[in-house]
C-alpha cells in the first residue's frame, strides 16, 4: 500500500476546518500512532505511584504495553514489557513491587532497569546469540524524563527536552503541584476507566470546548437547578451539585469572563468557569478556610495568595494528557482503534492538606469523571454520535473554526482566543497534529500557518 | 411509597405490618427491580430514607466511598438530581432509552435488628441492557440494608458490587 503523502495529509486540515478523514481512516490512525505517539513526550505516570525501588506500574504508550519501574538505583526506567525471548507480556498485573522481572513462558529474568538476569539452557542457544547484549533485554524506551514528578516518555531517540516540549505549560503543573502545602502529590483513590466508541482526539477537543457544557449537560445542569438544597447531604453530593449547577453558566459569563490560552506543540488550558462563591475557595467552606491556613503557614501568606489566585480549569498536554489542579484531577487518553479509546482519569492527594479536601476531590472525580456520572455520560455519548455521523459523508469537513478571526498573541509565545468559546485550542491541536504527521516538509515550532490564522481564506 | 402500594402483578403484596423476613425482602427486592426495569424512576427513589445512601464501588472489597472513587456513590442529595435527570427529555445518554432485564436470586438475610425491624439483605443479581445495538450484562452482590418503619419497607442504603467493577466502561447511566 502506498503511505499517505504529507501533501495528502496537509490537505486534510484548511484554515478553520478538517476534513472528516482524520477521525475514521484507519491509515491515518496508523499514521499518528506512529508518527504522534511514536515521537512525541507521553505522559505514563507520576513518580509517587513507584516510590520505592522495586515498585513498577504498567503503563502504556499508544498501544504499546510498558512498565514504568523504580531500580534498584532509585532510577526511574521505562520499559517495554516484553520478553526479549519469544515476546511474551513480561508483568502481568497494574502495579507492584519486586526484585526483579521473571518471564512466565521459560523463567527468563530481568534486572529492574530492564537487563537481562539470567536464561536457563544458555548452551542451548547458537553461538551468536550474546545475552549480555544490550538489545536482548526489556528494552528501555529511549528517552524518559520527569517534570517534578509528573513522568513522560518518548519513543524519540533524539527531540526536544521535556521540559522544552512543555514549554509555559509547566506553569500547569507548578500549579498543581504548588498547591500541595507539604510541596508533594500523591495519585489516591483509585483509577476509573471509561471507553467510548469514538476516536481519541474527540476527547481532548471537547475538555476546553466552552460552548458545550450548556447543551450537552442541560439534563445535570436542569436537574441541579432544581435541587432542593434542604435535603439530607452527607457532604459528597454538594460538590458534585455545585460543579452540575455551574455548567449552565451563560455564554455571556463564558466569553466575558473566562479565556483560552493556546501554546506550542498543542498544548492549551482554559480559564476557571467558577468564582469563590461557587465551588473551588468557597471562602466560607470550613474545609477550605483551613486548607488556606495551612497553605499560609507552610509557604507564607504573599506566596499562598499567589497560588491560590492562579485560575486555570483544564490544562490539556497534547495530544493525550489533561489535567486540572483544583480538585486534583489528571486524565489520559489511551486510543485503542481508530474508534474506539478508553481514558484513565486519576486523583491526587495534597500534601499537607485536610483529609476532607481530598475526599473533595474524590466526589468531584465521581461526577466528572465517573463511568457512572451524571455529567461524563452525556459527553460519551456526544463521542459516539459523532462517531455515527461521520460514517456520513454528507458533510466532508468539520468546522473549528468559531473565534478564528480573534486570535491574538499572548505574552508567554502562544496564542489566545478572543474569548473562552473560541476553537483556537482545537486550531492549534492540528496545527501541532500536521507538524507530526506530514513529516517530509516539517514545520517548525507549534503553530503552522495553515489553519490558524485569519488573513487567508478557505480555499 | 409502600411495598403494599406498589402493583404487585399477582405478587403477594408485603403489609407494613409483617416484621422483615426473608420472604418480604426478597418480594422488596424484585418489586425494586421491577421498578427499574420499568423506567419508575421516582417510586424506586421513594424506597430510599430521607438520609439514604446508594453506593456502586469502583474496586472489589471497596472499604469505603470517601478516600476512593465509586462508579456511583450518591447521597440522598444527589440521588434525587440522579433521578431527576433521568426524566429529563435532554438525557442524551437515554435516547434513545435503555430498556433492561434485571434477575434476582440467592438472596440472604445477613444481619437482622433484634426486633426484626432492620436487616441487611444479600443478593445476586443480573442485569441485560439492550441501547443502540449494544447489549451489555452485567453482575454482582447487592447488599441493602432494609428498614421496616411507618411508610412500610425502606432502603436505608444500598451497594452494588459489581463483578467487573474495575473495568473499562462505557458511560453507566441507569442505576443498578
Amino acid at each position: 500500500m502506498t503511505p499517505i503523502a504529507g501533501e495528502q495529509i496537509r490537505s486534510l486540515v484548511q484554515p478553520g476546518r478538517v476534513h472528516r478523514r482524520v477521525y475514521t481512516d484507519e491509515e491515518i490512525f496508523d499514521l499518528e500512532l506512529e508518527r504522534i505517539f511514536g515521537s512525541a513526550w507521553i505522559y505514563v505516570g507520576h513518580e509517587s505511584q513507584i516510590k520505592l525501588p522495586g515498585d513498577f506500574l504498567a503503563t502504556r504508550i499508544g498501544r504499546k504495553p510498558l512498565l514504568l519501574v523504580r531500580d534498584s538505583d532509585g532510577n526511574i526506567q521505562l520499559l517495554h514489557n516484553q520478553c526479549a525471548h519469544r515476546g511474551s507480556m513480561v508483568v502481568a498485573s497494574d502495579c507492584g513491587h519486586t526484585s526483579e522481572f521473571r518471564c512466565c513462558y521459560h523463567g527468563w529474568t530481568y534486572h529492574l532497569d530492564g537487563r537481562l538476569k539470567a536464561a536457563p539452557l544458555l548452551h542451548g542457544y547458537p553461538s551468536h546469540f550474546d545475552p549480555k547484549n544490550s538489545d536482548t533485554a526489556m528494552r528501555r524506551v529511549p528517552r524518559v524524563a520527569s517534570y517534578r514528578g509528573f513522568v513522560f516518555g518518548s519513543h524519540a531517540k533524539d527531540g526536544p527536552s521535556l521540559e522544552d516540549f512543555l514549554g509555559y505549560m509547566t506553569t500547569s503543573f507548578d500549579d498543581l503541584i504548588d498547591r500541595a502545602p507539604d510541596g508533594d502529590l500523591e495519585v489516591a483513590g483509585g483509577v476509573f476507566k471509561h471507553t467510548y466508541r469514538g476516536n481519541w482526539k474527540l476527547y481532548l477537543e471537547n475538555l476546553c470546548d466552552a460552548a458545550h457544557p450548556l447543551f450537552v449537560h442541560q439534563s445535570s445542569i436542569d436537574a441541579a437547578q432544581q435541587q432542593s438544597d434542604d435535603t439530607y447531604s452527607d457532604g459528597s453530593g454538594e460538590i458534585a451539585i455545585r460543579q452540575m449547577r455551574q455548567n449552565g453558566a451563560s455564554y455571556s459569563f463564558w466569553e466575558a469572563n473566562v479565556g483560552i490560552w493556546t501554546y506550542p506543540n498543542g498544548h492549551s488550558f482554559l480559564g476557571d468557569y467558577h468564582d469563590d462563591a461557587k465551588l473551588v475557595a468557597a471562602l466560607n467552606d470550613p474545609v477550605f478556610r483551613e486548607y488556606h491556613a495551612a497553605m499560609e503557614a507552610k509557604k507564607g501568606k504573599q506566596q499562598a495568595k499567589k497560588i491560590l489566585d492562579t485560575r486555570r480549569w483544564n490544562s490539556n498536554v497534547y495530544p493525550n494528557l489533561s489535567f486540572m489542579s483544583q480538585f486534583q484531577q489528571l486524565r489520559v487518553v489511551h486510543p485503542l482503534t481508530v474508534n474506539q479509546t478508553v481514558v484513565h482519569a486519576y486523583t491526587f492527594r495534597l500534601g499537607g492538606a485536610p483529609t476532607r479536601m481530598f475526599e473533595n476531590a474524590i466526589s468531584f472525580a465521581n461526577i466528572v469523571n465517573g463511568t457512572g456520572s451524571l455529567v461524563l455520560t452525556d459527553d460519551l455519548e456526544i463521542y459516539n454520535r459523532i462517531d455515527l455521523g461521520l460514517l456520513s459523508a454528507g458533510s466532508e469537513w468539520l468546522e473549528i473554526g468559531r473565534g478564528y478571526e480573534g486570535d491574538q498573541p499572548d505574552e508567554h509565545g502562544g496564542w489566545r482566543g478572543k474569548n473562552s468559546t473560541s476553537e483556537i485550542y482545537i486550531r492549534n491541536m492540528f496545527d501541532t497534529w500536521l507538524n507530526y504527521m506530514a513529516v517530509e516538509k516539517p514545520i517548525n515550532g507549534g503553530r503552522s500557518s495553515v489553519s490558524s490564522h485569519a488573513a487567508e481564506s478557505r480555499p | 411509597m409502600t411495598v403494599a402500594e406498589m402493583k404487585p402483578g399477582g405478587t403477594k403484596p408485603a403489609s407494613a405490618k409483617v416484621v422483615l423476613g426473608l420472604a418480604e425482602c426478597e418480594q422488596f427486592l424484585i418489586q425494586e427491580a421491577r421498578l427499574l426495569d420499568d423506567g419508575r424512576f421516582d417510586e424506586w427513589l421513594n424506597l430510599f430514607t430521607a438520609d439514604a445512601w446508594y453506593w456502586v464501588p469502583s474496586q472489589p472489597n471497596q472499604e469505603n466511598p470517601r478516600d476512593t472513587i465509586s462508579l456511583m456513590y450518591d447521597d440522598r442529595r444527589l440521588l434525587e438530581t440522579r433521578v431527576r435527570r433521568l426524566a429529563s427529555p435532554r438525557i442524551y445518554s437515554q435516547e434513545p432509552r435503555s430498556r433492561t432485564s434485571r434477575m434476582i436470586g440467592n438472596v440472604t438475610i445477613e444481619e437482622a435488628a433484634p426486633d426484626g425491624k432492620a436487616c441487611t439483605v444479600r443478593s445476586k443479581f443480573q442485569l441485560l441492557e439492550y441501547r443502540r445495538e449494544t447489549q451489555r450484562i452485567f453482575g454482582g452482590t447487592c447488599y441493602h440494608h432494609l428498614i421496616q418503619g411507618e411508610k412500610g419497607i425502606q432502603i436505608a442504603w444500598k451497594r452494588v458490587d459489581l463483578v467487573n467493577c474495575d473495568a473499562p466502561h462505557e458511560g453507566l447511566v441507569v442505576p443498578f
